[in-house]
């Protein structure tokens, strides 16, 4: 855990937004909690980060975060990409709030596309960045209509998407952003995360919530909400899964990326959470030093320098 | 090559933060330009980053320019990050144009007008001569003659002229009961009144508005506009302080003015008659005027009964995808990572391939 060194930014607000606003989002937020996959509008302000960067997620978190909050921020999986970085510095500059790359030391968790691999917790509350909150934007472009598909429930028009894959492919070709039926009622966009983490969502006792800056919209699950994904009977919906496993910490549990070693064409697949690779590879350290007969790590992770 | 994370850490943003800056700098032997140089000079610059950007302030214009080295849309994108923090203290009164100290004021559609055409600073009868003298270091004394009698402070409107014999429809008028929709505190709501079309527009990319209006005349838009009146010039900006009860002046702003007039059939309900497109900018931003003028005329095709069969027509269409900063940052988030999505998706296409030769090798057995 690494306490912001510098003293929140002055000329500004703890956490940016005004106290004013943070309010209308929280209320947001209450409704949102009230009716789970239910999209609903709030007046998103402009800010200085740009939109499809984090904007919706970014102001979740500035309405809900306290001075003693304990702020984790991931991008695909990842506490060390560069967006990652700009959205922690960001929070560090204008709230001092601790941070952390542990899943389980932080209260708040901000993530683009991924789902920590680490199981969360009550209590703990993780706010998604949602370029497109509308799940039937695809298939129809219009808000208008799109708002009456989901007054009535009427999601037929998905399942025949969904159908026509299995039609031409014999399996569901969808892959990240995959549709799903949040307390049997509203259909909800899961953010891109890839499907492999739609599992995780299931009665998760942490709380959900999703941020969409550009649209303004803002939804939300509550914890222990039934999240299904959509299927048929006869095509259950499956995560993906990889032959290898992670080439640092040797997980098969985790979602693995794959990364070019080479130009001729080297590969090799690592976990995509660095936080519950780094772990995985810290204990293998500690259980070799106790045991000398463990093979050693194949590489040490980089660290990002402080 | 061994592996190495390619993940950009916290030292390589701070070290990019230091390279754009030295970059913006430019050669250290070129004096640094200051914010009056910015905001006296690149006057239409500043004028464009103003009425994107949302606020009337010169100064703060200038100085995103200077920040964004000279890039607009980025110089908007800084404006509005700052507008966003700022408190709203009170909602002015709707500045009245019939009041303007008029620098420039002209009208397509009647050969004279009540108070004169008066051309004022323009470039639109300039030929488009590169002027290789602005390029010396010399200072000439560029005066422009002053008329001998000062122009009439009271200009009624053109189109206004028009309305005596019901040839026009009415100028709407603003209702002081209700507020006007604001886009910056409230979700877009669909379909969407005019007071949030035209704030919209106002804050809409110039280049995208010209687009979509430029569509409407070339056959994508039953528009037959004409040029009622354009103007430019000073109005005043009133509040009415609570506690006080009546009106106060509290400033001066720059402001162009387009009322456009639009031939219109009629329905059953309403014989023929002229329709009107408004534009407004801050500062001097005639293209935009026209350009919203026209799509604003475009947009309101529904309420007006008529047939909605181009984009320019489409208000869900157009407001969605005006706005330069919510664009930029959409089309641009995709410079960040998208590893995971991107290997979702790699894994897909291998099945699918593995799939596509296993029926192509099947296919040549056979």
């Amino acid at each position: 855990m690494k306490r912001a060194s510098t003293r929140p930014a002055q000329g500004y607000n703890f956490a940016y937004l005004d106290e004013q606003t943070k309010r209308i989002i929280r209320r947001t937020l209450l409704k949102a909690l009230s009716i789970p996959g239910h999209q609903v509008p709030f007046g998103g302000r402009e800010m200085p980060l740009a939109y499809g960067w984090g904007t919706g997620g970014i102001q979740v978190t500035a309405s809900i975060i306290g001075p003693e909050d304990t702020l984790k921020v991931i991008d695909q999986g990842a506490d060390d990409t560069t967006n990652a970085v700009s959205i922690r510095r960001f929070f560090e500059i204008v709230t001092g709030v601790a941070t952390t790359e542990r899943a389980e030391e932080a209260n708040i968790i901000q993530t683009r596309h991924r789902i920590p691999e680490t199981p969360l917790q009550e209590g703990q509350i993780i706010v998604y960045q949602v370029p497109q909150p509308e799940p039937l934007r695809k298939i129809e472009p219009r808000e208008t209509e799109t708002r009456k598909m989901h007054s009535y429930a009427e999601y037929g028009a998905m399942q025949v998407a969904l159908y026509e894959d299995i039609a031409r492919f014999g399996y569901i070709a969808k892959t990240y952003d995959y549709p799903t039926l949040v307390n049997a009622r509203h259909l909800m966009s899961p953010s891109p995360i890839p499907k492999f983490d739609n599992p995780k969502m299931e009665s998760s006792p942490a709380i959900q919530l999703f941020g969409a800056g550009r649209e303004k919209r803002i939804y939300a699950v509550p914890p222990y909400t039934s999240v299904r994904s959509l299927d048929f009977d006869d095509h259950p919906f499956e995560v993906q899964k990889w032959e290898q496993c992670c080439a640092l910490c040797g997980s098969t549990t985790s979602y693995l990326d794959e990364v070019i070693t080479d130009d001729n064409g080297g590969h090799m697949f690592v976990c995509s959470d660095t936080d519950f690779c780094n772990t995985r590879q810290r204990e293998q350290a500690q259980a070799g030093e106790a045991d000398d007969s463990a093979p050693p790590t194949a590489l040490a992770a980089t660290e990002i320098p402080s | 090559m061994a592996y190495v994370a390619v993940k950009g850490g916290e030292q390589a943003i701070i070290n990019s933060h230091r390279l754009i800056a030295e970059t913006r700098r430019g050669n250290r032997a070129v004096p640094e330009l200051d914010i009056d140089q910015i905001s006296e000079q690149f006057g239409l610059a500043v004028d464009r980053v103003m009425t994107e950007g949302s606020i009337y302030d010169r100064e703060l214009a200038a100085l995103a320019l200077k920040q964004a080295q000279g890039d607009s849309v980025e110089a908007i994108f800084l404006l509005r990050a700052f507008r966003t923090t700022l408190p709203r203290i009170a909602i002015s009164r709707p500045i009245d144009t019939g009041t303007m100290a008029v620098r420039r004021r002209i009208s397509a559609t009647f050969k004279d007008i009540p108070g004169g055409q008066v051309l004022g600073p323009t470039y639109d009868y300039t030929h488009r001569l590169l002027d290789f003298s602005l390029a010396e270091k010399s200072d000439p004394d560029f005066v422009a003659p002053v008329a001998e009698e000062p122009l009439d402070d009271n200009a009624p409107g053109v189109i206004e002229m028009l309305g005596g014999e019901g040839l026009i429809e009415q100028e709407t008028r603003s209702r002081e009961d209700t507020a006007a929709f604001d886009l910056t505190r409230s979700p877009m709501r669909l379909p969407a009144g005019r007071d949030q079309r035209l704030q919209n527009l106002a804050r809409g990319d110039e280049g995208f508005l010209l687009g979509i209006a430029y569509s409407t005349i070339r056959g994508y838009g039953a528009t037959h506009p004409f040029v009622g009146e354009l103007r430019l010039g000073e109005v005043s900006v009133t509040i009415v302080p609570e506690d006080l009860g009546f009106a106060i002046e509290i400033g001066e702003i720059t402001v162009t003015e387009c009322q456009m007039i639009n031939q219109f059939r009629g329905t059953t309900e309403a014989g023929p008659k002229f329709t009107r497109g408004y534009g407004l900018t801050f500062g001097h931003c005639e293209r935009k005027a026209l350009a919203m003028a026209l799509v604003d005329r475009a947009m309101r095709a529904r309420e007006l009964g008529e047939d909605v069969r181009y984009v320019a027509q489409d208000d869900e269409f157009v407001l969605s995808h005006s706005d330069s900063v919510e664009a930029t940052g959409m089309v641009t988030h995709y410079k960040l990572p998208h590893y995971v999505d991107f290997h979702a998706e790699v894994q897909l296409v291998r099945r699918l391939r593995a799939a596509y030769e296993a029926a192509c090798s099947r296919a040549a057995a056979e």
